[in-house]
């Protein structure tokens, strides 16, 4: 029988499938980032699908953001709103940006556990890919988003300041605080079944919670001045005008968002961790 | 020797599932649970816990075949899914050298609105392959799958059979060190299982394991060189697939029967003026079997006694696979036109050689007395296996459709 030598002698040490007990830890980092590759594959095909199915195709991610500008700018206009003297077209449309890449980054995230269970109980990958590739799927939107961004400053002669070479570090900081969140409440939906009906509501919440369609300078109040920096997205928002148009100062509400974003995103690994563990069995 | 290293070793596994009221899982609302907290955990809903598996130890060599049998609830998948690390062992561990592939599902990730093409390359990646893995045995992939003509065409529009020959080719080309297979075997035309179960063979003769979980006796016996009995959560036996076989047939398929025989203890199974004794399958020497050669006669004997009377009294034996099927029934006069004398007698039955096919059959009997008045109640008894060889085709592994295959006659003429 056996004539052949085996073409696959197993010599690396073996991994161990074991309970870890009951302790808080990290998930395999070094593992999911073996697996990146799978990432794209499932943000690749979330978007294929989706521009397959819709009708007006890559429009779709700049829909969103231009009806709120336009509802914001015609509200503004009525209501001589101050948009830092800006266009409110600009202001508006430049907000809404980091915002979107945010809110559809946790709300995609969180339905990704669920919607993959096929998946999570036939085959063995790295969970946190799932969430991981709703937001990789929500940065393809923001780029196209961004292209046209570029378009309207351009058509209102707005020339971006200097810090415009900061803006990755800025938005890398949204795709962190996105991550955490996401993480977070991907694992909750699977755990607290009724979660998924709070979270648009959540989000709906947290947009007047953040300085989208207002300027965080036109908070002057000591309270809310200070939920609004308790609040990461505040100095993504912030941080990202900034870049782009040159108005605010960021700097304090930057420092704050990296600080609480660091603490999410640890927090939200820890959680994971915990509930990818009997994921397969609760779904 | 690299061949003395198991690439899979279990030991002590156990894996414990929690029912909450009547939900699997530990999903819960989150206003169940805020509500417990405020009310000190006063409400808390009741858990129901049982162990799906328990002390399941075993492992798998290179080069080795090895076949899972149970019935639903043996904990065979939950088994599966802890090797291939779907879900954690509450106790014990898994050691694994090298790549495990699991292929617990067919089209596992396919998505309809994708072509075929592009489910390929998605399958591939989360079945664990590199792009470039899968580039390099597209084509080898598209042959074995025979779905060339419609590559650029959404899956949606495949017939069943088509999604899942795609679907098995793509983790039919995996490179693993281990693969792990449950029931896939199931679906599909014969000549794709016949396919499927080769493809199995090379993995083996490779130096790779499989590891198998299947109903299908035939299947198991044709590709196993070893299997692992499951019943409720733990390892009934592990050894030779046809001791495996026998094993599963008589201790572990129906309650009470052993090795092809059911005996009841003095007085027997009485059902008024009459008692049932023995039930037995036996080969021609007179020997009790629960597994037979395809060509071999198989006799069901009966041991009754009657207090006498029952004038006109005859057996019916039904013969029916364990899905329920029933393969033949057959009546036999007893006592055809005179009472019984009392006392004890024996009834035989023989099924030919050469009629039944390569699976097991369950014997069910009921004893009658004309204008269908059944003295003892159509039941189960005993149960045996037909090995799948004998014959022409009889070298295929896996089984015949139909629940009989008899041998008939052919004629080849000219006019």
């Amino acid at each position: 029988m056996s004539t052949a030598p085996p073409s696959h002698a197993p010599t690396a040490s073996p991994l161990l499938i074991a309970r870890e007990g009951h302790v808080w830890r990290l998930p395999d980092l070094r593992e999911a980032w073996r697996y990146r590759e799978l990432l794209w594959v499932f943000a690749a095909r979330d978007i294929r699908v989706r521009y397959k199915q819709a009708v007006i195709g890559v429009a779709w991610a700049v829909v969103q953001p231009l009806f709120t500008m336009v509802a914001f700018t015609i509200v503004a206009r009525i209501g001589s709103l101050s948009t830092d003297g800006l266009p409110p077209e600009v202001f508006y449309f430049c907000g809404m940006l980091p915002w979107l890449l945010f809110s559809s980054s946790v709300s995609s995230a969180a339905d990704s556990l669920v919607a993959n269970q096929d998946l999570i109980t036939k085959v063995y990958f790295p969970r946190l890919i799932l969430p991981a590739a709703a937001i990789a799927t929500a940065l393809v939107d923001f780029a196209v988003s961004f292209v046209f961004l570029l378009g309207l400053m351009a058509a209102y002669r707005v020339v971006p300041p200097v810090q415009l070479l900061l803006l990755p570090l800025v938005a890398g900081l949204g795709v962190l605080t996105a991550l955490g969140f996401g993480f977070w409440w991907s694992a909750l939906t699977v755990r607290f079944r009724d979660v998924r009906h709070v979270t648009p509501f959540l989000l709906q919440l947290w947009l007047f919670g953040t300085p989208v369609l207002y300027s965080a300078a036109a908070v002057h109040h000591a309270w809310p001045r200070a939920l609004l920096e308790l609040n990461p997205m505040t100095g993504v928002v912030e941080g990202f005008r900034w870049c782009m148009l040159g108005r605010g100062s960021p700097c304090r509400a930057l420092a704050a968002s990296a600080v609480t974003t660091i603490g999410v995103l640890a927090s939200s690994l820890f959680y994971f961790r915990r509930v990818e563990r009997t994921l397969a069995d609760d779904l | 020797m690299s061949a003395e290293l198991a690439l899979v070793r279990a030991s002590g596994v156990g894996k414990l599932f929690r029912l909450h009221g009547d939900v699997a899982g530990a999903r819960t609302t989150l206003r169940e649970t805020l509500a417990s907290w405020m009310g000190g955990g006063k409400r808390r809903p009741k858990t129901l816990a049982y162990w799906a598996l328990r002390d399941v130890s075993f492992e798998v060599r290179p080069g080795e075949v090895v076949g899972i049998v149970g019935h639903n609830g043996a904990g065979k998948s939950t088994l599966l899914r802890i090797v291939s690390r779907i879900t954690e062992p509450t106790e014990g561990r898994v050691e694994v050298r090298g790549r495990v592939g699991s292929l617990l599902d067919v089209g596992t990730g396919f998505h309809l609105e994708l072509t075929g093409r592009e489910n390929i390359f998605l399958n591939g990646a989360i079945l664990g392959m590199k792009r470039a893995e899968v580039a390099r045995k597209f084509d080898e992939i598209v042959a074995f799958a025979g779905t060339e003509a419609f590559l650029d065409m959404p899956v949606k529009h495949y017939s069943t059979g088509m999604y899942m020959r795609l679907g098995f080719a793509v983790a039919a080309h995996l490179e693993t060190d281990a693969l792990l297979v449950d029931e896939v075997l199931a679906v599909g035309d014969a000549a794709f299982q016949k396919k499927c179960i080769g493809k199995m063979g090379e993995v083996a003769r490779d130096g790779r394991a499989v590891l198998f979980v299947s109903h299908n006796l035939g299947a198991v016996r044709a590709l196993c060189s070893r299997a692992l009995v499951l019943a409720q959560g733990s390892v009934h036996f592990d050894g030779a697939t046809d001791a495996a076989i026998s094993h599963y047939l008589t201790h572990v398929a129906p309650s009470g029967e052993k090795d092809g025989e059911i005996l009841f203890p003095p007085p027997g199974l009485t059902f008024g003026p009459l008692a049932i004794h023995a039930v037995r399958c036996l080969d021609d020497a007179g020997v009790v079997r629960a597994l037979f050669d395809a060509s071999e006669r198989v006799r069901v004997g009966l041991d009754v006694e009657t207090a006498g009377g029952l004038r006109g009294l005859h057996a019916v034996l039904r013969v029916s696979t364990h899905d329920g099927e029933t393969a033949f029934q057959s009546a036999g006069a007893i006592a055809p036109d005179a009472d019984l004398p009392p006392g004890r007698f024996h009834v035989s039955c023989a099924i030919p050689g050469g009629l039944l096919n390569g699976r097991a059959y369950v014997v069910e009997i009921s004893l009658e007395t004309p204008g269908s008045h059944e003295v003892a109640p159509r039941r189960p008894y005993v149960s045996f296996a037909i090995s799948g060889a004998g014959g022409l085709g009889a070298d295929t592994p896996e089984a015949w459709p139909g629940v009989v295959r008899p041998r008939l006659d052919w004629t080849v003429g000219r006019p």
